[in-house]
């Protein structure tokens, strides 16, 4: 068990040092997050008091389109020279491999939303600094989930005919309950409403969610990589 | 005799609803409030309930594949998504048409509805993935996968759904509080049991599809390495 750990630990680090080094997904994803965030303020022409009722979908909107560039890239990264192949013959359980790569995924997805949230307030006068940190305990809880999904179905798809496009096809109607959860607690969070982390319900939906398929895919990935 | 089978299921399935639909429309009196189309109960409950069943189905026979890697299982899961995903889809339009007629919109994103349409697109997916993946094994174990996936997100979606939507717009379960009339309950159960075996005939096959299928790929595969 705690070999496997150490493995997954420095699957991550590997990942993590070959993206600060190359730059290649988070680079994308910061980008594309932010021409999101300038493209929603066309699409809705409000006034600024609404624009808090909207907020959380917005933000988790973009954070689930910057989420599925950071996985469609977990798994596709190690094709070239065939390190994938590697990858499984190496003597490390299946689990501390995906576990690696999804919290890589889960870090770069972390950035790419710490760097938008200031570009969110900045852009549509959202006041989030004084609710950081139950705001940040949700993306926590939301971004595990995301990226738990998404390394998953990277590995499902990484040697499929048009990988780019099946897995937002297969992300996304999985994560609905995920985002759900998100936009309604970041909503009232941003629009002060009060929001009892501990006892909140939706919170515990996070963390069932987060559960359920942390346990399903460290068990299935066995089955995904070795087939 | 398979076949035969197969064909007997259908017909079976046919008889009992046309039987059905004779006495929904012609001996059941409308519905007090709704009038006659509350006689969609009828079709709409019914297609979501053998949807399920064939959702469940679907999961075993996924999860026997992934241990014992026969692809009789594969095929049996297939089959079972695809029937489920139409009676789905059957369960939505019903739904819908409805809704217009009762409450004067098409679709409101109301409780079960979502959920029922998250079900839909889950399942929409498995089906995508399918005819994406060449090699049998690989597109086996990948759509168990998938429906294992997909099958646990179900009674999380439910959960989500329930906490965000309070005030629902559909009819509370009168299935479940005894506020269905007992005159009512016969047609009821019977539309299930034609839907199921409508069902198991059109799974039926399909699987017999699949399973030629296969047969002629790995007939196809030896000819080339012949």
């Amino acid at each position: 068990m705690t070999g496997g750990i150490r493995a997954a630990i420095s699957i991550a680090k590997k990942d993590l040092r070959t993206e600060f080094r190359t730059k290649e997904s988070i680079n994308a994803s910061a980008s594309f997050a932010l021409v999101i965030l300038v493209l929603f303020s066309f699409a809705f022409d409000i006034a600024r008091e609404e624009f808090y009722a909207i907020s959380g979908g917005l933000l988790w909107l973009v954070y689930s389109f910057a989420g599925a560039m950071i996985v469609n890239r977990s798994f596709a990264r190690e094709l070239p020279n065939d390190c994938l192949d590697v990858l499984i013959a190496s003597p490390v359980p299946a689990w501390s491999i995906f576990l690696g790569k999804a919290v890589a995924a889960f870090v770069l997805l972390l950035c790419v939303e710490l760097l938008s949230l200031p570009v969110f307030g900045l852009f549509y006068n959202i006041r989030w600094l004084g609710v950081f940190w139950p705001l940040f305990a949700i993306m926590m809880l939301a971004t595990w989930g995301i990226t738990v999904v998404g390394a998953g179905l990277s590995a499902l798809t990484v040697n499929v005919r048009l990988r780019e496009l099946m897995l937002p096809a297969l992300l996304y109607p999985l994560l609905i309950p995920v985002l759900i959860a998100a936009m309604q607690l970041t909503t009232a969070l941003l629009g002060s409403d009060p929001v009892n982390l501990a006892t909140d319900s939706e919170m515990r939906l996070l963390l069932v969610f987060d559960i359920v398929y942390t346990s399903l895919a460290m068990y299935l990935i066995e089955f995904i990589l070795v087939l | 005799m398979r076949e035969k089978f197969t064909y007997a299921l259908g017909l079976g399935g046919l008889l009992l609803m046309i039987y059905n639909l004779h006495t929904i429309f012609t001996v059941l009196p409308d519905e007090a409030q709704q009038g006659a189309i509350g006689r969609m109960l009828f079709i709409h409950v019914p297609a979501a309930i053998a949807a399920y069943l064939f959702y469940t189905i679907a999961v075993v026979s996924s999860i026997a594949f992934l241990i014992r890697r026969n692809f009789a299982w594969d095929s049996l899961a297939v089959a079972c998504v695809e029937v489920g995903t139409v009676f789905t889809f059957v369960n939505l339009v019903t739904g819908s048409l409805w809704g217009h007629v009762i409450w004067g919109i098409w679709w409101a994103w109301d409780a079960r509805m979502t959920t029922q349409l998250m079900c839909f697109l889950l399942y929409l997916g498995y089906l995508l993935l399918r005819p994406a993946v060449s090699e049998p094994t690989q597109r086996g174990v990948m759509s168990a996968i998938l429906a294992i996936f997909a099958f646990a997100d179900i009674p999380i979606v439910i959960m989500a759904i329930r906490i965000k939507d309070i005030r629902t717009q559909h009819p509370s379960p009168v299935l479940e509080t005894g506020g269905l009339d007992p005159t009512w309950w016969p047609p009821f159960l019977i539309g299930i049991v034609a839907l199921a075996l409508i069902g198991s005939a059109l799974m039926l096959v399909r699987l017999h599809q699949e399973t030629s299928q296969r047969e002629m790929d790995s007939l196809r595969r030896e000819l080339h390495a012949i």
